[in-house]
């Protein structure tokens, strides 16, 4: 398991947040329980299995409901 | 395909506020054409393209958030439009679709302001390091790339990029941002620095012990950020309404329309039903209010925190030295003896040779002496010492102390030595030759300010103040009487405190516990709100619920005033938006004039209300001014 930290462009409306989750929630190999989005901060704090799943994935799922992934992180 | 359409969506996106920019210009041409030229199909035609193209994000959004099961509210809003575009009311839908839009343009313009706090908190984040090379130049380099034990260099002016040891070079500076303090620091070999803090002059080399999320200041952004996401039980319930709220809008409003058959009261609830104030009001109060208190040194751990610290009744300070400076000084003192210049070197001499803590008092006092040599010197555990100086035989100690060497007192001495009892002062005793040479009073000075700190903490609903302190019984008392305390209890180990304080809370008592963050960690678990106090340290920030950057109570006064205030300013906000949407509901039946855009124009009004509320918390200053 690894963790992971992506920067997301100013968020503004609080169902985002939830649009975000539904979004994480429905690829494999990130764990549901560990997601969180700062809705102030603008970011995504999650865990993930690497052998499963990468950023990039992540990064596409946002991009797909229409949020921009600025930096992304991971640490162990 | 599917890539062609994520990039139309994209662009639409990207360019929301052109649309809204046009649609609202569109809306205007319609009106102006209708009143001054009377052309109708014009009009028509515009109010068309305006809800056309205003409707595009707003639906688009609503898919989204469908396709991952959530009935958001812009999901109410396209059904509302389209269907009212379906009934050819063109009016409505593109005022109601602008209306949306040019409100969530304003949403995003304010809740940036409410974030202001914390991104100027932000601002001082080190960004660039100059990273040195092995043969002595160096590099810019992102922070980002800088890793374990790598040296770096730091010019005046700059922030420091790393956690780290300064290696060489000095230079002052300014640890605001860590310590609260505006004083300058001084740096040299051997010292540690904080990220985040800005050398104000000098040059260093530091070797990196910690980097980015790791270093002190990454933690202190880290307990801001989580906390302004955190949420009170309160937002906790709003959240799981809201979701269950928006699908029953839309039930009723097809309950509406299948039993009155009436389209246009179906399509006014749905937009009338939107929770848009209800959902945005608790957020903003909560950043708007973590965020003040970032600004003024006061860091919350989330908004339970500040709930609980809101309903704290009884305040209790774990040692003496939270209320005094931890420094005792001398206060008064009485010589008798013709050469008071030798007597004064003896003291200095022998105090210099002592640890106990009364000793620097001593020296501090007497700074001019001369200082001779000491020949031996005897300890006598608890009571004092006697020492050999120039042939002369020395005695300092307590009370016990000239008992037992049977130091006599003149009647006057006796009268001086209640004096200073009375005053709860320690007493530190002189005699040479079974005569007593010199009286001392020490006391350890109050912070300064701290008891019209401590009224305010009354006036701001603070009922009990209590001390436990693991001094002397007769420092305590002295500093509970001239602070008014409720109770102050002395002799008190750790564990007595940690017992005391569960014997308060079965009382019903809420308890703030205030400390240093480090010691007492027990009743630092224990109390409802752990507060430390002076540093913004790793531990104070791990064990307290609330971190005081500063050891100035101003700052408590700040943090429990300010608990009250948000607490306040989310239940306005609470009751403003269910307000608004009971208001606006009963009008649909109760009222002629209600329509869409005004329902739509009254809830855009009401989020901008609660943000604006919200916003007067980043003004509160209460006890402090930055």
């Amino acid at each position: 398991m690894k963790k992971a930290v992506l920067q997301l462009e100013t968020l503004v409306c609080p169902s985002c947040s939830m649009k975000i989750e539904g979004a994480l929630k429905s690829i494999s190999g990130i764990d549901k329980e560990s997601i969180s989005v700062l809705f102030n901060a603008s970011k995504v704090k999650l865990s993930f299995d690497e052998t499963q799943v990468n950023v990039d994935a992540m990064k596409a799922a946002i991009n797909k409901v229409g949020f921009e992934v600025l930096k992304m992180q991971v640490k162990e | 395909m599917e890539r062609i359409v994520n990039k139309i969506q994209a662009l639409i996106f990207k360019h929301k506020n052109t649309i809204t920019f046009i649609s609202g210009t569109l809306i205007l041409v319609a009106y102006a054409s209708s009143f001054l030229f009377k052309n109708d199909e014009l009009f028509t035609f515009a109010l068309i393209i305006a809800s056309m193209l205003g409707v595009l994000p707003i639906a688009l959004q609503a898919i989204q958030a469908l396709k991952v099961k959530v009935i958001s509210i812009e999901v109410l809003v396209t059904v509302a439009v389209i269907a009212a575009f379906l009934i050819q009311e063109y009016q409505e839908s593109a005022i109601v679709t602008f209306l949306f839009l040019f409100g969530s343009f304003l949403e995003a313009k304010t809740l940036n302001t409410t974030r202001k706090a914390i991104q100027s908190l932000l601002s001082l984040a080190p960004l660039t390091a100059l990273r040195i090379k092995d043969n002595q130049s160096f590099e810019e380099v992102s922070v980002d790339e800088i890793e374990l034990n790598d040296l770096c260099l730091v010019k005046t002016g700059s922030n420091i990029p790393v956690d780290g040891i300064v290696i060489s070079g000095s230079g002052v500076v300014n640890e605001a941002s860590i310590s609260g303090e505006s004083m300058p620091v001084s740096k040299t070999s051997g010292d540690w620095v904080y990220a985040g803090t800005i050398l104000d002059n000098g040059t260093l080399t530091i070797q990196t012990q910690r980097v980015g999320e790791d270093t002190t200041f990454g933690k202190i952004i880290e307990l801001v950020e989580e906390a302004q996401d955190s949420k009170t039980t309160t937002q906790r319930f709003i959240d799981r309404f809201s979701r269950i709220y928006t699908p029953l809008v839309l039930l009723l409003s097809l309950l509406v329309w299948l039993l009155t058959q009436d389209i246009e009261t179906a399509i006014i609830i749905l937009v009338l039903g939107c929770p848009g104030a209800l959902v945005i009001g608790v957020p903003v109060s909560a950043v708007a209010g973590i965020g003040n208190g970032a600004q003024h040194g006061v860091l919350f751990k989330g908004s339970e925190v500040v709930q609980t610290l809101s309903q704290v009744d009884t305040v209790v300070f774990d040692k003496t030295g939270t209320l005094t400076q931890g420094q005792p000084e001398v206060i008064e003192d009485y010589t008798y003896d013709d050469d008071e210049q030798l007597l004064q070197s003896l003291i200095v001499s022998i105090e210099r040779e002592s640890n106990h803590p009364l000793a620097q008092a001593l020296i501090n006092h007497m700074k001019d002496a001369a200082v001779l040599p000491v020949h031996s010197m005897e300890v006598i555990r608890g009571e004092g010492l006697v020492a050999q100086v120039n042939d002369i035989t020395v005695i300092i100690g307590n009370m016990a102390c000239m008992t037992r060497f049977n130091v006599n007192f003149t009647p006057s001495q006796q009268q001086t030595l209640e004096h200073l009892q009375s005053q709860g002062s320690s007493i530190v005793l002189v005699a040479i030759d079974q005569q007593l040479k010199a009286m001392f009073g020490l006391q350890d000075p109050l912070r300064p300010h701290v008891k019209e700190d401590l009224i305010q903490l009354r006036r701001s609903g603070i009922k009990s103040l209590i001390l436990l302190s693991g001094d002397h019984e007769h420092s305590v008392q002295r500093v509970a009487q001239e602070l008014g305390l409720d109770e102050a209890h002395a002799s008190m180990l750790p564990q007595d405190k940690s017992v005391f304080i569960q014997h308060l809370q079965n009382q019903g008592k809420k308890i703030a516990f205030v400390g240093d963050g480090i010691n007492d960690s027990p009743s630092l678990a224990l109390a409802d709100i752990g507060i430390a106090m002076g540093s913004g340290t790793d531990v104070a920030i791990e064990t307290s619920d609330v971190v005081l950057m500063k050891s100035d109570f101003k700052h408590l006064v700040h943090a429990i005033g300010l608990s009250k205030a948000m607490m306040s300013n989310m239940t306005q906000n609470i009751v403003i938006a269910i307000g608004v949407v009971l208001f606006l509901l009963a009008n649909v039946f109760l009222s002629e004039w209600m329509n869409m855009s005004i329902g739509m124009l009254v809830h855009e009004l009401s989020i901008l209300v609660v943000i604006v509320n919200g916003m007067r918390l980043l003004n509160y200053q209460k006890g402090v001014k930055s």
